[in-house]
């Protein structure tokens, strides 16, 4: 393969944000050259230079250019191999929908589930009902559809990757139970198929490290 | 399909960048469009309350009877269903670029921007960590007549609306000089080039009105984190 034809990502192995562009990446069937970063220790020269303005990962490289912000790179990858597995859909105002869904996972739903799980105890009462109002608005767009994209996984399941799999680790690791199978059945179903299915799956992070991981920064206290 | 469904509906706000950008894509396309005006400062309506349930903001898009909300959605649409003057570029990774730049602005710029002009203290502080973030836009705009190239685009429409004709009148109100021609010439000569521009300067909110406003907004956000 021509150099600069190849694709790199540098990426964390825990962060949803950098699994979202690998998720795609596989769907689409597109070779890649993955870079662990890892953030929290030391930010890499590479990192640096590709990123100076925000220096976090994901950042993909592509034709010696890159480009930074998961969704943003979703878009890019969406508009550079169009052929291959659709991730946004054709009409100009579902497109538009599935992007205002895809922001309101970002923006207002994942900062608050993560706030409720480990705020500090003067803002989670206030965040859990946040979370719920999220998850409710959710859970109705989702109704019966086996994804978000319909029949197959689109780019709303895609944003919507930490509440379908990190979450649940994320309320095991913390006691605090807000998205249960009896309060939202619809997104618990879309959960088990997105990350049953073959391709995600190889994608996601391991369970126990996850778990491990969330442990350590929530503390082991239960009252947390 | 009848007219009514055809038409373009905004519900907007004349002081508000997000809903003046989208005004501005509208005119280049040269879409008609039926504009109602919220002065969201005093109440909402009930119209733009049934349309936007969720945000409870402008703008509001509505075409062939469906619901469009957030301005960078709302641009990009226009630019996939009228075709003429394209707003968006077409090669992918400039594509990539305005819509990072895009949020960059809209998310950090406008953080950063409205922090400079609610502090009291520390304001030299607050000055450079947004001329940090300018700076960036400085080199972006750098060799070019417009961001989006030979003509005005997505990201002229998002930095325009936002930065020289909201922002800066809100610094303006505040004495402070955010953008000296010195540290910023690429910048204020491209807010020369888009002021010549008979649609932008359709939707650039009065300056003297505009200014009242923004420190209007100051003193709410100023009085709510006292409460708070």
């Amino acid at each position: 393969m021509n150099q600069e034809e190849q694709v790199q990502l540098l990426g964390l192995w825990g962060s949803p944000f950098s699994k979202r562009v690998e998720m795609v990446l596989k769907l689409k069937g597109i070779p890649y050259e993955y870079i662990e970063e890892d953030v929290y220790v030391q930010k890499s020269p590479m990192l640096l230079k590709l990123n100076p303005i925000h220096r976090k990962v994901p950042v993909l490289v592509h034709q010696g250019k890159s480009i930074a912000e998961s969704l943003v790179i979703v878009e890019y990858i969406e508009d550079t191999w169009k052929t291959s597995y659709p991730i946004l859909p054709h009409d100009p105002y579902e497109r538009s929908m599935a992007r205002f869904w895809a922001k309101y996972v970002d923006d207002k739903v994942m900062l608050t589930l993560w706030k409720a799980c480990l705020g500090p105890e003067s803002e989670r009462e206030k965040m859990v009902e946040e979370a719920y109002e999220g998850l409710k608005c959710l859970e109705k767009e989702l109704g019966d559809k086996q994804f978000f994209g319909g029949e197959t996984i689109g780019f709303i399941d895609i944003a919507a990757d930490f509440i379908a799999y990190w979450f649940g680790i994320a309320q095991e690791a913390s006691g605090v139970m807000i998205m249960t199978g009896e309060k939202f059945p619809k997104l618990q179903r879309w959960s088990e198929n997105f990350v049953g299915n073959s391709i995600i799956k190889e994608v996601l992070p391991p369970k126990q490290k996850l778990l491990a991981l969330f442990k350590a920064q929530f503390g082991n206290d239960p009252s947390k | 399909m009848s007219e009514k469904e055809e038409d373009v509906k905004l519900i907007g706000s004349w002081a508000s960048p997000f809903s003046r950008r989208v005004e501005m894509a509208l005119k280049l396309k040269g879409v008609p469009y039926d504009y109602s005006d919220e002065d969201y400062l005093v109440t909402k309506s009930p119209l733009l309350l049934q349309l936007n349930p969720i945000y409870k903001k402008v703008p509001v898009f509505v075409h062939k009877g469906k619901v469009l909300l957030e301005s960078h959605l709302i641009l990009e649409y226009i630019d996939q269903t009228w075709r003429r003057n394209p707003i968006l570029p077409q090669d992918p990774y400039d594509r990539a670029m305005a819509r990072f730049w895009a949020k960059f602005v809209d998310e950090q710029v406008t953080l950063i921007g409205f922090r400079s002009l609610i502090k009291s203290e520390e304001i030299d502080v607050a000055i450079k960590e947004a001329q940090e973030l300018i700076t960036y836009l400085e080199n972006e705009i750098t060799g070019k007549m417009f961001f989006g190239g030979e003509t005005i685009g997505f990201l002229d429409m998002v930095v325009g609306s936002m930065i020289p004709f909201c922002l800066v009148r809100g610094w303006e109100g505040m004495g402070i000089d955010m953008i000296p021609k010195e540290k910023f010439p690429e910048l204020n000569s491209w807010i020369e080039k888009m002021k010549e521009i008979e649609i932008v300067r359709e939707c650039i909110p009065n300056r003297e009105k505009n200014i009242e406003h923004m420190m209007k907004i100051v003193g709410r956000i100023k009085a709510a984190s006292k409460a708070a």
